[in-house]
């Protein structure tokens, strides 16, 4: 299958892409790796008139953690398995290692990439549940600079976001946990490679005494966005992680899921689904915060 | 709109300069442009890895990737492992274990084991059969296929190798 035909140009820098975006307005698409963009091309359920390609633009791509504003920064073109591999993330922010490590398979997580991914806005995407989580930044750049947009704001419907025609997102940034924080995300698949029945990633910062002060909650594949679930992430604040409050955290999960009926499981299976994700995610998170090792991602 | 434009590819070390439309896939550049038929045309929809090869040191499905966006890449297909008629260790290794039956799959399956043997020379078999998930074999079940890998990781890595 051949895409329908479209023009294409190589951007030179984030300024020449800019300008391209502008010249060709709403019909123009950004091409950094392609996996998604691609396989979307040749099914011509997106057929730019212009694509700009961005995938070989320099400096896009590092990862570096900012002290003194508490963050790490990651470039848009960072391809998965490179923030998986990365040692400041792993060190700083292992819920995203974890979440690098079961996008796609081998051949997508290779060249696919954090700014794509977002871009895409899949439903079923990885990265949006978890910036969410984690309460990322995307910056969103455009003629007049850059402006930062938080993940829980970024995603306006399926496959569209905040981004205006003539914007490209240049990098993430991630607010580092506090020590003594510990996280999980899950992502449950029917077979390897399939997308996500739902997943959930929660990132829970706890005092000495085991209360949570701090949550990060969020849903992917539970609807059209990602959706951060804000109730949930109320219910557990303040609160010692025990069983009632799990139980009552986990209710306000399932009212914020609102999936879709599809090939993957009725909409009450994933609302279900999302629930039980969460308990399994939170004493994931609990076990990591004393110390054990344990295997998320991939739950078949 | 949709001129040709002018690709440069190194494939299997030799450089390969030639005109085509930007809507082009990579998968028919290197089988119908450069004739190396080798590397398969399997779904075309992203899912079966039959298509891929080795581009810049990381497996890549050919039918997902324009053929502009290898512009001044190195890609290694099937028919860059082996020297002359000698199979290169991971090919024997297939052989050896039967990893193939009908053969649709293999070129795939093996180039993404060889860029797994390149970032990873001793991998688990978990390691193995995550980095392969990216292959559909309907053949063999997979076990021979991770036996072969195991295998082909011992002899390019006596020290190494799978527990």
């Amino acid at each position: 299958m051949y895409p329908a035909a479209f023009d294409y140009s190589v951007a030179e820098s984030v300024d020449h892409a800019i300008d391209l975006l502008q010249r060709h307005e709403e019909g123009a698409k950004l091409l950094s790796g392609g996996q998604s963009l691609v396989p979307l091309m040749k099914l011509r359920l997106v057929q730019p008139t212009h694509v700009i390609d961005i995938g070989r633009l320099g400096g896009l791509s590092d990862v570096r953690e900012d002290a003194t504003a508490g963050v790490v920064r990651i470039g848009a073109l960072a391809t998965h398995a490179q923030v998986g591999a990365s040692t400041v993330v792993r060190e700083k922010l292992p819920l995203m290692t974890e979440a690098a490590g079961v996008i796609g398979d081998a051949q997508v997580r290779g060249w696919g990439t954090l700014g794509g991914a977002l871009a895409e806005a899949d439903p079923a995407g990885d990265w949006g549940p978890v910036m969410q989580a984690l309460e990322g930044r995307v910056e969103c750049t455009g003629p007049s600079g850059i402006r930062v947009v938080e993940a829980a704001s970024f995603f306006v419907d399926a496959y569209t976001t905040v981004l205006a025609d003539d914007e490209m997102i240049t990098g993430l940034q991630v607010p580092v946990p506090s020590k003594g924080s510990a996280g999980a995300y899950l992502k449950m698949e029917r077979r390897a490679g399939d997308f996500a029945v739902a997943s959930v990633a929660v990132q829970l910062e706890l005092d000495g005494a085991g209360n949570c002060t701090k949550a990060g909650v969020a849903l992917g594949a539970a609807g059209l966005t990602p959706i951060k679930a804000v109730a949930a992430e109320e219910a557990l604040r303040g609160q010692p992680v025990a069983q009632e409050t799990v139980e009552a955290a986990a209710e306000r999960v399932m009212e914020a899921a609102n999936p879709l009926a599809d090939v993957r499981g009725s909409s009450d299976y994933k609302r279900a689904v999302c629930g039980a994700l969460f308990w399994k995610a939170v004493d994931m998170a609990l076990r990591r915060h004393r110390g054990e090792t344990v295997k998320g991602g991939h739950v078949r | 709109m949709s001129d040709k434009a002018k690709i440069r590819i190194t494939i299997n070390g030799v450089v390969h300069e030639r005109e085509a439309p930007p809507r082009m896939l990579l998968v028919d550049y290197i089988r119908d442009v450069v004739g190396l038929k080798g590397t398969r045309y399997g779904c075309d929809t992203s899912n079966c890895g039959s298509c891929t090869i080795v581009m810049d040191g990381r497996s890549a499905k050919s039918c997902t990737f324009l053929a502009v966006q290898a512009d001044g890449r190195e890609v290694t297909t099937i028919e860059g492992l082996a020297e002359g008629s000698a199979l290169n260790p991971l090919q024997a290794a297939f052989q050896e274990a039967h990893a193939l039956q009908c053969g649709f799959c293999t070129s795939g399956m093996v180039m993404s084991a060889h860029a797994l043997l390149a970032h990873n020379p001793a991998p688990s078999v978990e390691e193995i059969r995550e980095g392969i998930i990216g292959n559909l074999c309907r053949c063999t079940g997979y076990v021979p296929v991770i036996e072969a890998v195991q295998a082909a990781a011992r002899r390019l890595d006596p020290k190494g190798g799978t527990p």
